[in-house]
């Protein structure tokens, strides 16, 4: 930490000398936390059980075991949790459910963090008309709520993934352009800024190298926040009904058939429902790590 | 005098780019559901429809005018309160609507009543006890229960007290039609508590940060060193600085219930606007798709307007710089 006062020597600096030089990462002391760690331990087997819990499914995503909503013991095949509203293993349809959500919900925050991050940084930078214009339109996106304009986006063409992400992702984006435009304003007045400017560099490299290592700590922990909200709305959608295929497995379109099963056999809403919370609780433990790191390291910032 | 004038230029500005911000979601609204898809009249009626009745449906939709005259006779429908007929129920949308609208309002209303004084409480209490095991414990929950999507917490409570554990209450709502929501007060208790638990944990936050840094500032320091009794210093140098950023969340919450009651009343079958939203997106109604998005997003912009007008009419410090 003590490397971030600047020292004499650094009165005329290399913009190369920065770049390698940037504020101790917010990741690495976050991951010193043991929030942080019990988020990830977590978010780490959940995100093991989506992608690779198909592989050791007892059943075939869409195989019939017995009639729907039978408890354990009264299905014609042998299951450990019991049938699903169609007949199907409810441990399988589980096994089976994380992928489609987990991937679209980080496709769709990556998205919006790309977006975000260089409309943020471009606002920030340039000030004046163009930072108007680009914060009034994240302002008009952001008067519909999210969900809203997944539901509109629905209703034109139906509950395709692709435009699901997409719309998912492009809703998000001024939430983090705000975000790191906030963040990008008071860095576009330090003197490194000015250094940069003065030996010309070009604006891509002044907003990668100076700009962006400097808000990292922000984006960092909105990024996280909205990967937690991204889950819920992705899986929320699920839940209302909307899927692409209505037959494949994911765990909030189970949630959503399984409800009214639950007094037979609760299991196929029960595993949904606790992995969806532990995945959100995970993110949402990393995310306040980050957040905890991130203030730490602008307080010693401020001080120097 | 100069002083009262910043105020209302600033509301002024405010309202105005509330209602431009209106039009152009109406615009977006429109062109989206209206314009985009070829033909309406063939999404509606199905691909096999014969060429008499489709043409029948454009011209009732009134789809052979251009898109400016439709999109200002459907705008003046909504604002004079008249937009027109449902295609999937056949019957004029507020006739379909309007009990609706009174049942989402009262769930809203009710959430709102319950969950602000008690995040208020929440949120300061958690501030004058700082650091303590109790503020810890609450601070931690709070950042679990935010974490968790609508759905999963109302699955939760319908696991716990209706379906196993507690059979207390009642899984789904059973209001009878043109009876009013408060003749199922029981059936109102889960949806209430979903929506509470979603906002608490945002608005007690902000409360806390809020409150934590005011009572830290030079002020309220000056306000005891002079001799001023605690409960005046919180009552009247403390909690109008506080009650900024309070407003801001409050709204916010306001706004996220307009969203938040698309999955609650989906969960608990209730009859409110945001599962008739649901449904007309299932069955591509587009009038009423618009009109229900329009009045969501309505109750949106207006809450957030009225949260920054009352937060410059309420904090001193933001009052007289806008002169």
């Amino acid at each position: 930490m003590t490397t971030l006062a600047p020292t004499p020597t650094d009165a005329v600096p290399e913009a190369a000398e920065f770049v390698g030089r940037r504020p101790p990462g917010v990741i690495r002391v976050a991951v010193h936390m043991w929030r942080t760690r019990i988020g990830l331990i977590i978010v780490g087997l959940l995100v093991a059980l989506a992608l690779f819990g198909r592989y050791i499914a007892p059943y075939g995503e869409r195989e019939a075991v017995g009639l729907p909503f039978k408890p354990r013991g009264q299905t014609r095949k042998p299951t450990w949790f019991g049938s699903a509203n169609v007949g199907h293993d409810v441990w399988t349809r589980f096994l089976y459910g994380g992928k489609p959500i987990l991937i679209s919900a980080v496709l769709a925050t990556l998205l919006a963090l790309v977006l975000g991050t260089t409309i943020g940084l471009i606002a920030a930078y340039n000030r004046g008309r163009l930072d108007d214009v680009l914060m009034r339109i994240m302002d008009v996106i952001l008067a519909l709520p999210q969900i809203i304009m997944a539901l509109i986006v629905i209703s034109m063409f139906g509950a395709s993934t692709k435009l699901i992400v997409l719309t998912v992702g492009l809703s998000t984006v001024p939430r983090i352009a705000r975000v790191v435009r906030g963040a990008a304003v008071s860095v576009v007045e330090r003197d490194f800024v000015a250094a940069a400017e003065s030996l010309g560099e070009s604006r891509f490299r002044i907003l990668r190298s100076e700009l962006l290592p400097n808000v990292s700590g922000a984006l960092l922990v909105e990024a996280n926040l909205r990967l937690t909200f991204s889950i819920g709305l992705i899986s929320g959608i699920a839940f209302l009904g909307f899927t692409a295929d209505p037959g494949a497995a994911n765990w909030g379109l189970m949630i959503n058939e399984n409800r009214k099963g639950l007094a037979p056999n609760h299991w196929g809403v029960t595993w949904p429902v606790i992995a969806i919370a532990l995945l959100t609780i995970g993110t949402g433990l990393v995310g306040d790590g980050l957040a905890r790191a991130a203030a730490g390291i602008d307080r010693v910032k401020g001080e120097s | 005098m100069s002083n009262n004038r910043g105020v209302l230029r600033f509301i002024a500005r405010r309202l105005l780019l509330g209602v431009l911000t209106l039009f152009i979601v109406s615009l977006v609204v429109f062109s989206a559901t209206q314009l985009l898809p070829s033909d309406p009249a063939q999404a509606i009626l199905g691909r096999d429809a014969n060429a008499v009745s489709t043409a029948a449906l454009r011209t009732k939709l009134g789809l052979d005018h251009t898109a400016f005259y439709q999109y200002t006779h459907w705008l003046k429908g909504i604002v004079t309160g008249d937009p027109g007929d449902s295609f999937n129920a056949r019957q004029p949308i507020l006739d379909y609507i309007g009990d609706r609208v009174v049942n989402s309002l009262f769930l809203l209303v009710l959430a709102s009543v319950i969950s602000i004084p008690l995040s208020l409480w929440l949120g300061s209490y958690c501030a004058r006890k700082r650091d303590t095991t109790f503020d810890t414990v609450v601070s931690n929950a709070m950042l679990a229960v935010a974490s968790l999507p609508e759905f999963v917490v109302g699955i939760v409570l319908i696991l716990l007290f209706a379906v196993r554990g507690f059979k207390w209450l009642p899984a789904v709502s059973t209001i009878g039609i043109g009876r009013g929501p408060w003749s199922d007060m029981q059936g109102m208790v889960l949806p209430t508590a979903v929506l509470v638990l979603g906002a608490v944990p945002y608005i007690s936050r902000v409360v806390r940060a809020s409150m934590i840094e005011v009572l830290e500032s030079d002020y309220i320091e000056m306000a005891r060193l002079k001799g001023a009794p605690e409960s005046v210093v919180l009552r009247r140098h403390a909690l109008p600085n506080a009650l900024g950023p309070v407003f801001q969340v409050i709204a916010l919450n306001i706004a996220y219930f307009a969203a938040g009651v698309i999955i609650v009343e989906a969960l608990f079958n209730y009859p409110g606007i945001g599962g008739a939203l649901r449904d007309a997106v299932r069955v591509r109604d587009i009038p009423v798709i618009q009109f229900l998005v329009m009045v969501l997003a309505t109750v949106y912009v207006v809450t957030n307007l009225a949260a920054d007008v009352a937060t410059v009419l309420v904090t001193p410090r933001l009052r007289t710089r806008m002169q």
